[in-house]
């Protein structure tokens, strides 16, 4: 187990940001703390990396007490989300900087920046300062700066937060890659589903400062542990008491003699690429959206104000 | 068009009559008869003394007040301890006080049946009319400028450098010298200027604890005083405000040579 959490506590003030939290980290993995704004998934990062002090419950990193220890010695690479450059320092000097304050040679210094600012698509803007950087290359330069010292355990804080929607794909397919190549133990922070469901081999899903479930993103979306976890994660319809994904809604011209069947009229379709996602108002006034392939939209032939009949598969029942 | 001319011309006049005017007057008149009678004004015995003097206190007061400013600062942003609003309001407080009641409030303080003058006394320590009280009274106007320009510079920097620092292996001690320096160098720099020019400037308090004895106690400023009031050369009056203004303009120079080169960075633009 790379890093554990038993049981922490964080409070700041009257707000409860951590309540008895516990996860366990598996050596290599890639995992995301997933949660809404204020769930205390920053905050658990934080305080894996020394920058916060728990109120109580105890932190493990690479099988050590590390819960009192300093985040100096704590092994950790932490990249915030706004990316903290040293902003008066060079690219280079930037990443230099956790290998010069541990006095490595200042050749070995050279080869390993050079390598690291290669690694991360930045070779040839090492004179460069952090204020002359795109929101990505200061991204990608804060990676290199945090795996400079070899850590044990990286650690990112909504690292795609501040980035527009184009740049933040190529980043996560490049994260991706960078992990396969590193095997470096990777927590990053989110509050997008998608961006968590595509990179973390497994998710922690966060709320109110505890955890609702940790899962790898497969089980998490089919076996969702309760409400808050299937409405959280993924697209969802709520039918009286049954939470439905969208895509598990069928739709069709004919009642089909089933009683599971109810009538719906069609409010709106929004072509999206090759998925349809149909808006529907039921005839006791809920609404709900199913989301089809653009062909079997295209075959059902379906039009504003239409009437049809909606069949629901895998819902789900949460108790309370 | 002619609000343009308002501004430019009404800020240009103003400058010129409240600014230029009076000082240009000061260098006229101090050179009105030649280099000669200044060159003697300014090598005069007294002059020299007080010349020394003033870079003496000013050398002692400012680097001490930096430190504490900066210190001082850390203190007031980085760290909740009680009592530090209390500690930023009373830093304030040389701004707000006239010189001479803090040179009052010294006196009261050091005189032989003062708080701490009994003491001091007893074992032998000169505080008042003695270069330690010009130097308490100095640091004591120009204490505020360091710490009112860092403070704000270190709440816009944040704590988030710091943390990235920290977190990549580097003590408190290098984290300060390697980042939070770099980051507050400017505001520093600029603090200082102010001190300076503060510390060189400084009359009221240091007229009353000094005892103003001319090639004892007398620093620029009071010989400035004294040989405008009492001797029939003025000359030496305007020389010696001469030279004031002259090492004020210095310490300006001094802090523009060190700007531009921030500008290239671009590392102000937080």
């Amino acid at each position: 187990m790379a890093i554990e959490a038993r049981n922490v506590t964080k409070r700041f003030g009257e707000f409860v940001a951590l309540d008895g939290v516990s996860i366990k980290v598996e050596s290599g993995s890639l995992t995301a703390l997933l949660g809404p704004s204020g769930s205390g998934k920053s905050t658990l990062l934080r305080v894996i990396a020394g920058l916060e002090v728990a109120d109580g419950g105890d932190v493990y990193i690479s099988g050590k007490e590390a819960t009192a220890l300093a985040p100096q010695k704590r092994g950790v690479g932490f990249v915030f989300q706004h990316y903290a450059p040293f902003k008066h320092m060079t690219v280079w000097d930037n990443v230099a900087f956790g290998l010069q304050i541990r006095r490595r040679p200042k050749s070995e210094i050279r080869e390993r920046v050079d390598e690291l600012l290669e690694l991360v698509q930045l070779a040839g803007l090492g004179k460069r300062y952090p204020a002359q950087l795109s929101g990505g290359q200061r991204q990608r330069m804060a990676l290199a700066r945090a795996l400079a010292p070899e850590p044990e355990v990286l650690l990112l804080d909504e690292p795609f937060g501040a980035l527009d929607a184009r740049v933040r794909v190529e980043l996560r397919s490049w994260l991706l890659r960078l992990h396969d190549e590193m095997h470096v133990t990777t927590i990053f922070v989110t509050h997008d589903q998608e961006e968590a469901l595509e990179l973390a081999d497994s998710i922690v899903v966060m709320n109110k400062g505890r955890v609702e479930q940790t899962a790898p993103p497969r089980q998490l979306y089919d076996e969702p542990a309760n409400e808050f976890v299937m409405s959280f994660v993924g697209p969802v319809n709520k039918l009286d008491d049954a939470w439905v994904r969208p895509h598990d809604i069928e739709l069709s011209h004919e009642p089909n003699g089933s009683t599971s069947t109810r009538e719906a009229q069609i409010e709106r379709i929004v072509r999206l690429g090759f998925e349809t996602r149909i808006e529907l108002v039921r005839d006791d006034g809920e609404r709900l959206y199913a989301q089809v392939a653009r062909d079997e939209a295209d075959e059902l032939e379906l039009a504003k104000g239409d009437i049809v009949y909606v069949r629901t598969r895998r819902a789900r029942t949460f108790s309370a | 068009m002619t609000a343009k001319r308002v501004v430019r011309y009404g800020s240009l006049g103003y400058l010129a009559v409240i600014l230029v005017a009076p000082v240009g007057l000061i260098f006229w008149r101090a050179f009105e008869h030649g280099w000669h009678p200044f060159w003697a004004a300014i090598s005069n015995p007294d002059a020299v003394h007080a010349l020394k003097l003033t870079l003496e206190i000013t050398l002692v007061a400012v680097p001490l007040n930096t430190i504490f400013g900066i210190l001082c600062g850390l203190a007031i942003v980085r760290h909740r301890i009680p009592g530090m609003g209390f500690v930023n309001a009373v830093v304030d407080l040389p701004m707000a006080l006239s010189p001479v009641v803090v040179g009052l409030a010294l006196y009261l303080l050091y005189a032989r049946d003062g708080w701490f003058g009994g003491w001091l006394f007893r074992h032998h320590h000169q505080i008042l009319f003695a270069y330690p009280g010009m130097l308490l009274a100095t640091m004591f106007v120009s204490l505020p400028f360091v710490v009112r320009e860092v403070v704000p510079v270190l709440r816009e920097i944040g704590t988030e450098q710091e943390e990235a620092a920290a977190t990549l292996g580097s003590s408190a001690l290098t984290t300060f010298r390697r980042i939070t320096l770099p980051a507050i160098r400017w505001a520093v720099a600029y603090g200082v200027v102010l001190t300076t020019a503060r510390a060189l400037g400084e009359f009221g308090a240091v007229a009353v604890v000094s005892g103003n004895i001319a090639g004892r106690t007398q620093t620029l400023p009071l010989y400035v005083q004294a040989s405008y009031e009492n001797s029939g050369s003025q000359t030496g009056a305007y020389a010696g405000a001469v030279l004031l203004a002259a090492l004020a303009i210095l310490t300006l120079v001094a802090m523009t040579m060190v700007r531009p080169r921030q500008e290239a960075h671009g590392d102000r633009s937080t």
